[in-house]
C-alpha cells in the first residue's frame, strides 16, 4: 500500500488551507496557509510555543484541526485519516519505542502494524538494520540503548514501510553532535529517494541544511521560503540572527 | 481478501504478540499475575474466618458439683468455647482478660448445685471481653444455647419426658460452615478485578506516559484494533488465574465444583469487560502509573468491602447497600457462588448475569469513547 504511486498531477506533500487550532481560549495555531513540495527537506522553526508542534500534529491527523483544511500526501487528513496513516512516518521528541522490547522486536511491531508480513518484512528488516548499523545490537533491549542509537532506531522504526513523507518533531533534541550529523545523512538519503521531509528543529546549524524554511511565531506563520530568501527577508547575516530577532518581537508584542 | 485472510493480516495480531512479550519482561507485572493468585488464595482462604469459634474461656467454679462440671461440658460442646483453664477469683478473670489469655469467663456460683436440686433458678454468669462484637456476638449466642441445651436436659431427667422440640438444622450447600467455601469463589473475582483495572489500566497509562500510545496512532492501527490487541492478552491472564484458583481451591479447600464450568466462564465475560472499562476508563485521569495504580485501589476497596465478598450486604446500611449494587463484582459473585456451591444454572441467575451484562456495556461504552476521545 505504502509503495503506490502519488495521485496524478499532484506535486504538493501537503497543502494546508486556513489551518487553525485553538485549545479553549488559546489560539495555537491561525489561518496556516502552508505548500510542501514532494522530495523537500522543510523546516519548520519557530521558538517554544509557537505552534510547531500542534501544525505537525494536525497533519498527522493526531489532532483535529479548529478550522481550515490539511491536505497531506494527496489526502485530506479529516476525510481519509486511514489513507494518510498508511503513507506517512513520525517520528516525535519521545521516540515511541518500547523499552523493554529488543531492537528487532520493535522494527518487527511496527512493520507489522504498517501491514508488512512474512518474506518481504524480514527481508527489509535486515535490509534495514544492516542500513543503520544496529545489526550487532539486534537482540538488546531499546531501553539499554544510547540515545544516538535510540534515535536511530526511531527513524528505522517510523520508516519501516518506506512511506511517502516523514514528520520529524524534534528529533534531534539531547543527541551529541556526532549523532546528529549520522542522522542528518540518513534524511538526505531518505530525500535522495523521494521521501518529503518535515522536520522541527531548535538547531540553527539544521535548520540551514533545510531546502525551505518557514518560521512560526505565536500560531502565525510569519515567513518563508530558502535559507537565503529568509536571511533577505529579515535583513540579518545568520538564521540564527533571525530568530532571534524574532523571539525579541514576539516577546515585544506578548508584553 | 477472504474473510480468513483478513483476520490473519488484522492489525491487532502484532499487538497481541508484543503484549504478551511484555508481560513476559515486566517482572512486576509477571510476579503479579503468577504470585498473587496463589498468595490471594492463601490469604483469604486461610486468614478469613468470620465465623468465630474455639473462645479462650476459663472457668470459676465455685460450686463444684457434677452438676456445675455437666454445665461447663454442655458449653465447651457448643464449639464456641474452649475452656483453657480454671481460676480462683473474680480478681483472677480480670487478669486473665486483661493480658489476652482468655476472651470469655465462666462463673458458677457456690449454690449453683442446690438451686438445682430444689428447683430453683440456678443462675451462672458469663463474663465476655466484647471489644470485638464478632466474637462477643458469638460467646453470647454460644451462652444462651448452652443454658437452653442444659435446661432441657434437666427438666428431662426430673420428669423423665422426651425434650418437646427438637430443631435439628441443615446447614446446606456448606455443611461444615467453613469460611473458605464462602470466600474462595470471592478469591477469583477479587483476582479478575485486579487484572482487568489495575494492570491492565496501568498498561495503558504506559503506553501513555512513554508516548507510544500517540505513535500507535499515528499508525493506521485503527482503534478498535489498537484496544483490542492491548486488552485480548489481559483476558487470557484472566481466565488462567481463574483456572488455577479454581484447582487450588479444590485442592487445598476442597471447594466444589457443583455446576458447569463452561456457564461460569461464559458469565466471566461480561464481568471481564466490565472490569476492563473501568480500567480503560481509568487510564484517561490518570497521568501516570503510580496515579492509576492509586485509583484502582480507590476502586477496589468497595469492591472489598460493599460487594459481598467478605461481609453480607444484608447487614449492610442501605447506602452501602445502594452502592454495592454499582458494583459488576456484586453480581458475578452471586454468578461464582451459584454455580460453585450450589450447582445452579441460568436459570437460576438470569437475574445477576442480565444486571453483569447491563454494566458491562454501560462501563466499556462510556469508557470507550472516553479512552478515543483522550487520543483524538
Amino acid at each position: 500500500m505504502s509503495g503506490t504511486a502519488p495521485p496524478a498531477g499532484s506535486t504538493l506533500a501537503v497543502e494546508t488551507i486556513g489551518l487553525r487550532k485553538s485549545f479553549g481560549p488559546l489560539v495555537a495555531v491561525d489561518r496556516l496557509d502552508l505548500t510542501i513540495r514532494r522530495g523537500e527537506v522543510f523546516g519548520l522553526l519557530g521558538p517554544n510555543g509557537s505552534g510547531k508542534t500542534t501544525t505537525i500534529r494536525m497533519l498527522c491527523g493526531l489532532l483535529t484541526p479548529t478550522a481550515g483544511k490539511a491536505i497531506v500526501v494527496g489526502h485530506d487528513v479529516a476525510v481519509d485519516p486511514e489513507a494518510v496513516r498508511t503513507r506517512i512516518g513520525y517520528m516525535s521528541q519521545r521516540y515511541g519505542l518500547y523499552d523493554d522490547l529488543t531492537v528487532e522486536e520493535n522494527l518487527n511491531f511496527y512493520a507489522a502494524i504498517y501491514g508488512l508480513h512474512g518474506r518481504e518484512r524480514a527481508d527489509r528488516l535486515e535490509a534495514h538494520m544492516r542500513e543503520i548499523g544496529i545489526t550487532e545490537f539486534r537482540s538488546q533491549l531499546a531501553g539499554t540503548l544510547s540515545g544516538g542509537w535510540k534515535q536511530r532506531l526511531a527513524l528505522a522504526c517510523a520508516t519501516a514501510h518506506e512511506p511517502e513523507m516523514l514528520f520529524l518533531d524534534e528529533p534531534t533534541a539531547g543527541v551529541d553532535p556526532a549523532a546528529r550529523r549520522a542522522f542528518w545523512n540518513s534524511i538526505y538519503q531518505l530525500a535522495a529517494r523521494g521521501t518529503t521531509i518535515l522536520v522541527t528543529t531548535h538547531y540553527m546549524d539544521e535548520a540551514a541544511r533545510c531546502l525551505r524554511l518557514a518560521f512560526l511565531s505565536r500560531g502565525h506563520l510569519i515567513g518563508l521560503g530558502t535559507v537565503k530568501e529568509i536571511l533577505a527577508q529579515f535583513n540579518q547575516p545568520t538564521i540564527e540572527d533571525v530568530f532571534i530577532e524574532l523571539q525579541r518581537r514576539d516577546e515585544g508584542a506578548a508584553a | 481478501m477472504t474473510v480468513l485472510e483478513r483476520l490473519r493480516y488484522a492489525r491487532f495480531w502484532p499487538m497481541l504478540w508484543k503484549e504478551f512479550i511484555q508481560m513476559r519482561r515486566d517482572r512486576l507485572t509477571f510476579l503479579m499475575m503468577t504470585g498473587l493468585p496463589a498468595i490471594q488464595l492463601l490469604l483469604f482462604g486461610y486468614a478469613i474466618q468470620t465465623d468465630v469459634r474455639h473462645l479462650r474461656t476459663v472457668v470459676l467454679d465455685e460450686s463444684r458439683t457434677a452438676e456445675s462440671r455437666a454445665l461447663v461440658t454442655v458449653m465447651a460442646n457448643t464449639g464456641n468455647f474452649d475452656v483453657v483453664g480454671n481460676v480462683a477469683s473474680r480478681e483472677a478473670i480480670r487478669i486473665a482478660i486483661e493480658n489476652g489469655e482468655a476472651n470469655a469467663a465462666l462463673v458458677i456460683p457456690p449454690d449453683y448445685a442446690s438451686d438445682v436440686m430444689r428447683g430453683r433458678t440456678a443462675t451462672a454468669q458469663m463474663i465476655v471481653d466484647a471489644a470485638d462484637p464478632q466474637s462477643s456476638a458469638a460467646a453470647i449466642s454460644g451462652a444462651q444455647l448452652a443454658a437452653q441445651v442444659r435446661a432441657t436436659q434437666i427438666v428431662g431427667e426430673r420428669l423423665s419426658i422426651a425434650p418437646p422440640l427438637d430443631m435439628r438444622v441443615r446447614p446446606w450447600y456448606n455443611p461444615a460452615q467453613r469460611s473458605a467455601v464462602f470466600i474462595v469463589p470471592g478469591v477469583i473475582g477479587i483476582l479478575l478485578t485486579i487484572t482487568m483495572t489495575l494492570i491492565a489500566g496501568i498498561a495503558v497509562v504506559r503506553e501513555r506516559e512513554r508516548g507510544t500510545l500517540e505513535q500507535l496512532v499515528v499508525t493506521p492501527i485503527g482503534k478498535t484494533s489498537l484496544m483490542l490487541g492491548k486488552l485480548i492478552p489481559f483476558v487470557v491472564v484472566g481466565y488462567v488465574q481463574m483456572s488455577v484458583v479454581m484447582g487450588l481451591g479444590k485442592l487445598i479447600f476442597d471447594i466444589p465444583v457443583r455446576g458447569s464450568v463452561l456457564l461460569l466462564y461464559a458469565l466471566t465475560v461480561p464481568f471481564i469487560v466490565a472490569s476492563l472499562g473501568v480500567g480503560l476508563f481509568i487510564s484517561t485521569f490518570a497521568r501516570s502509573q503510580a496515579q492509576a495504580m492509586q485509583l484502582a485501589f480507590f476502586f477496589m476497596l468497595p469492591n472489598i468491602l460493599l460487594s459481598g465478598y467478605i461481609f453480607p450486604r444484608m447487614a449492610m446500611p442501605e447506602p452501602a447497600q445502594w452502592i454495592g449494587l454499582a458494583l459488576p463484582l456484586t453480581y458475578y459473585l452471586k454468578v461464582l457462588r451459584g454455580i460453585l456451591l450450589k450447582g445452579v444454572g441460568l436459570g437460576e441467575l438470569w437475574r445477576p448475569s442480565a444486571s453483569l451484562i447491563a454494566l458491562a456495556l454501560l462501563f466499556f461504552v462510556v469508557s470507550v469513547r472516553r479512552f478515543t476521545k483522550t487520543i483524538d
